[in-house]
């Protein structure tokens, strides 16, 4: 009798356990926002769902490109250094119009993408030591394309970081159709089957015959092309191209995004839906701290345990 | 034939092994004895007392910090709070030090070691990937910091004449202080890794953990060692430095935990664990300090560049360093 109940128990906090994983974020949002409904002033407008949903565009769309390489069993480091990369690309050619800048800065985060890549592809190197030489050198580069915060003013670019269609914020409508975008790739491509593949087993993906090589590359080519559009759009918000400070912390953010959206650090699966909620919830958090005048200081410590917790969770179910 | 290549194979690796070996162990020192030599060619400023005194003080502190870093990436680890924890050490100490010298080691030592122990608890004990762990602690440890100095808006000061600050001003025969104590945890280290019962568990750890485990060692235990002993390194690399400033920066340290993993893996320690030389560190710390200081010389160019040539020299390293290895397993 009691080994049944103990067995009950066990199965049930297995259960429980699941759950928190996978729908552990959106209860956490969901709890933020029935707080903030609650005891922060002015919270329920539109003109604050709008500012919190335009600051965390930038993030989620860096946090995609962060779940496609921890889905293959990798990580990129140089996602702030990039955003810093493309600010300055920006910059540099925006005197050719909007569309030039825009190009020649995202081919600058898939050429970093690319070389990300190919030292983890083909020479085999460790994704967290590839992209740490880029993240160092990445940022020097943005440096010294453009040693200093430069004021961004184009009439296109203005439009793109503040315009709306519907009422809705173009950088909330371009998050929201690459979320869509990166998600259909996932689930329903045969690249998106060979990355999870890849990423739960790469010898036995190997083994397979599956393009292994071609895919991580296409993996952190994607990864720096997403990190190369949040810096535009960032610096079309911020209406500057800052590369000192843009994209600062950045890949801990993501990091953080995807890790607490569910998808394991060991890679075989990625969370699409639980990113967009990771990034809202770091948003709300940091949100949430700041409107109640706690200082800065406490949501890097709140950000630190909630990582923490979310690993936690995570570990639990992996070990099954 | 066979006969031969039986011999040739038990008096030891071939020919190619060794090179390759040798590589790995001396390629940094060899490239630094070069670099060392262009430079002195190059500038009439570089070899000049002052200009030595000073990069070997500047390096001290991230050598103490190197050293730390090379027991965990020995294990096959990574600390990535390193950086927050040598600002949040230098800003203890100075804050500590209006109570003596003491408290103003004592204070970041124990501070930023318990966060290398929590580090390691949550690394060993949880099984968390160390990664992670520790870059919840660096942003743990920039709040606790931000905290301490009011957002980062106070500046601690160290009283010029306490014994505090000789600690990182002093000279003793020419030579600052801090090089002098940096010297001596080199040789401690040194002496640990490779002749202690403790270094033999931290090698064997980064080799093959399972094995490890089941030959006894103490894999836990040597895990949450390793993380403390990086915190504590961090923690007084960082007063060491608040001495040498007299006063506690709070922005010092950012970046500080790249520089110093690649200083230990240019000094040869293989990231994937289970090799690595303490001395080695040493040579990738000054390999490091001496290209920024050329970087600084030639006027035209910044710090933007010491950036992208630290970054470029890190790839050709690690790419270097792989290819070495792979063949070392392939033969």
């Amino acid at each position: 009798m009691t080994d049944i109940a103990l067995g009950r128990t066990a199965a049930d906090r297995d259960r429980l356990l699941r759950l928190l994983q996978n729908y552990g974020v959106y209860v956490g949002v969901a709890v933020l926002l029935l707080v903030n409904t609650a005891f922060t002033p002015h919270f329920l407008s539109g003109e604050n769902f709008r500012t919190q949903a335009v600051q965390v565009a930038p993030v989620l769309i860096v946090a995609l490109g962060m779940a496609l390489a921890i889905g293959s069993e990798g990580v990129d480091l140089s996602v702030g250094s990039v955003m810093a990369l493309s600010t300055s690309l920006v910059s540099l050619y925006l005197g050719y119009g909007m569309w030039v800048a825009l190009i020649v800065a995202l081919l600058g985060g898939m050429v970093v993408g690319l070389a990300n890549g190919s030292l983890i592809a083909f020479i085999g190197v460790q994704p967290i030591v590839a992209t740490l030489a880029l993240m160092v050198a990445g940022r020097g580069l943005a440096l010294v394309l453009l040693p200093q915060l430069k004021d961004v003013r184009d009439p296109t670019m203005a439009s793109l970081g503040s315009g709306d269609l519907l009422g809705i914020p173009y950088l909330v409508l371009i998050a929201t159709a690459l979320a869509l975008l990166v998600a259909f790739v996932v689930r329903r491509t045969t690249f998106g089957r060979q990355l999870l593949a890849i990423g739960d087993s790469r010898p036995a993906a190997l083994l397979a015959g599956l393009p292994v090589r071609r895919v991580l590359i296409i993996v952190y080519v994607a990864c720096g092309a997403l990190a190369a559009l949040a810096g535009v759009l960032a610096t079309a918000r911020l209406s500057a191209s800052d590369p000192t400070s843009l994209g600062n912390l950045m890949e801990l953010s993501a990091i953080t995004a995807v890790v607490v959206g569910g998808t394991p650090l060991s890679g075989g699966r990625v969370r699409i839906g639980g990113t967009v909620a990771g990034a809202v919830l770091i948003q709300l958090l940091t949100a949430t701290l700041i409107k109640h005048d706690l200082p800065p200081s406490w949501t890097q410590i709140a950000q630190a345990v909630v990582i923490v917790l979310a690993v936690c969770a995570a570990r639990e179910r992996g070990k099954r | 034939m066979d006969h031969t290549a039986q011999e040739e194979r038990a008096a030891g690796p071939s020919r190619s092994e060794r090179l390759s070996a040798l590589a790995q162990q001396h390629g940094a020192l060899v490239t630094l004895i070069v670099a060392v030599a262009a430079a002195s060619v190059g500038f009439d400023t570089f070899m000049t007392a002052d200009n030595m005194a000073n990069m070997a003080v500047s390096s001290a502190f991230l050598a103490v910090v190197a050293l730390g870093m090379t027991f965990v990436i020995v294990t096959g680890g990574i600390d990535l709070s390193v950086g927050s924890l040598f600002a949040l050490g230098g800003v203890l100490a100075a804050w500590g030090s209006r109570y003596g010298t003491a408290v103003a080691l004592l204070l970041p030592l124990a501070v930023c070691g318990l966060i290398g122990l929590v580090n390691g608890l949550l690394i060993a004990r949880a099984r968390l990937a160390p990664f992670i762990v520790t870059l919840a602690a660096m942003l743990a440890a920039r709040g606790i910091l931000l905290s301490v100095t009011d957002e980062g808006s106070k500046t601690y000061l160290v009283d010029k004449d306490s014994f505090f600050a000789t600690l990182g001003q002093g000279k003793v025969l020419g030579i600052g202080a801090p090089v002098w104590i940096t010297g001596a945890l080199f040789v401690v280290g040194a002496v640990v890794l490779r002749r202690t019962r403790f270094g033999q568990y931290v090698y064997a750890v980064g080799g093959n953990e399972d094995a490890a485990a089941l030959m006894g060692a103490p894999v836990a235990r040597t895990k949450i060692t390793v993380y403390t002993v990086s915190g504590l390194c961090a923690g007084l690399a960082g007063a060491l430095n608040a001495a040498w400033l007299v006063s506690g920066v709070t922005i010092l340290g950012s970046g500080m935990e790249l520089e110093a993993i690649s200083a230990v893996v240019i000094g040869g320690t293989l990231l994937t664990g289970g090799f690595g030389f303490i001395s080695g560190s040493l040579v990738g710390v000054l390999l490091l300090k001496v290209i920024q200081n050329v970087i600084n010389q030639i006027g035209s160019l910044d710090s933007a560049y010491q950036q992208v040539v630290s970054g470029a020299f890190l790839a050709v390293v690690v790419i270097a360093q792989t290819w070495l290895g792979r063949r070392r397993r392939v033969l």
